[in-house]
């Protein structure tokens, strides 16, 4: 897995994330979804649970209630009406 | 001429004015940046959210279109939401804003069109309540940090207007944050929404997605129906964002100005005084010569 993931999470308040990942978990409204480098260009509606972001064998999790993913060829993009870090 | 004494007292009290202003304005300037980097903090999210919206539109077309993007077909009953501070000591700040919105109305009033009026700042309200006191359907306040609550609540009520086909077309008067010394004020169509405007928001010129189609889930009216509401709260919440870093903006440059005036004030009655007193010394001494000669 040379290839990155540009990632980035937005909430009307902040930046929370933004960075090269290896892959992200999503919740979309018709199932979740993983997400590598190098996918299709998508857009899907989100439901309230966690995104999964894999960094360097690290996974971070965050709640997101109410958002967007958008997946460009240049990253994917999550536009949250509510994120936050899971403890 | 007033008593020395009388004098003194006057110099006290612009002296503790001169304390209020000068504390208010390092409070303010301390805000400032806090309310700065709010604002600044909120602009990928309105960007982005821009980017999408421009790149859904240009692919709904039609009568199957939101009614959010292209409005109602008419233009008669307009909305007009103000956004400002809830408090004042910010010079021109607020009044600029409502002379702005003001001004729109009246014009809007001429042409025969109907208004009604949201206001979202305590100082919006007061301002407009004599005027415009039938217009006004609801008042928010924005109470301390601008909180995405409050924005959610004044988006749901011109949401509702706008369902429940009472207005056709909705505008946001707000005050844009260029500097701290420049806020223009600012008007903001919501809706029918603008889409990829010049303004604070310039959408992502063509993404390119070298060859391969964009795929929707669950598809591109849906998603863009639900976006659109979203877009409104958006675009209010970083009009309240601007709103509080400008207002602070504002405050700073008002009450530096204050401490200045109450600094040149405390000279001038200080140089008045010592005249006075001057004046009374040589009085004393006069009367004091006089007495000697005569004996």
């Amino acid at each position: 897995m040379a290839e990155k993931l540009h990632f980035s999470l937005v909430s009307p308040e902040r930046e929370l994330f933004s960075g090269p990942v290896d892959q992200v978990d999503a919740p979309g409204s018709e199932g979740d979804f993983g997400v590598l480098a190098g996918h299709a260009p998508f857009m899907t509606a989100l439901k309230e649970g966690p995104v999964r972001v894999h960094a360097d064998g690290r996974v971070t999790t965050y709640e997101v209630r109410g958002g967007f993913a958008d997946v460009t060829p240049e990253g994917l993009t999550i536009l949250a009406e509510h994120a936050s870090e899971a403890a | 001429m007033a008593s020395v004494k009388e004098m003194r007292v006057r110099i006290a009290a612009v002296k503790s004015t001169q304390k209020i202003t000068k504390a208010m304005q390092m409070v303010a300037a301390a805000k400032l940046r806090r309310a700065q980097n709010a604002a600044q903090d909120s602009r990928p999210y309105a960007q982005r959210m821009a980017a999408v919206i421009a790149n859904l539109a240009a692919g709904v077309s039609g009568d199957g279109a939101p009614k959010l993007l292209v409005g109602t077909g008419s233009d008669q009953r307009h909305l007009v939401v103000i956004a400002t501070s809830d408090r004042g000591l910010a010079g021109g700040f607020n009044t600029s804003i409502v002379r702005a919105a003001r001004q729109h109305i009246d014009g809007l009033l001429a042409a025969g069109k109907d208004v009604k009026i949201i206001t979202a700042g305590r100082k919006a309200r007061d301002q407009l309540r004599r005027l415009h006191a039938t217009r006004l359907v609801e008042g928010y306040e924005v109470g301390g940090n601008p909180s995405l609550a409050v924005a959610e609540e004044v988006s749901a009520k011109v949401q509702a207007l706008f369902e429940a086909g009472e207005v056709d077309v909705v505008t946001l008067f707000f005050s844009q944050f260029k500097s701290v010394v420049t806020q223009t004020p600012t008007a903001r169509q919501l809706i029918p929404a603008e889409v990829a405007d010049g303004g604070a928001v310039p959408a992502q010129a063509g993404i390119d997605l070298k060859g391969a189609s964009y795929e929707y889930e669950p598809d591109e009216a849906t998603i863009l129906a639900d976006l659109l509401p979203r877009n409104i709260t958006t675009q209010i919440f970083s009009a309240m964002l601007e709103n509080q870093a400008g207002f602070f903006a504002a405050q700073m440059t008002a009450m530096d100005n204050a401490t200045r005036n109450a600094g040149d004030m405390i000279a001038s009655l200080t140089l008045q005084m010592n005249r006075a007193r001057q004046a009374q010394i040589t009085k004393e001494l006069i009367e004091i010569i006089s007495g000697a000669e005569a004996i």
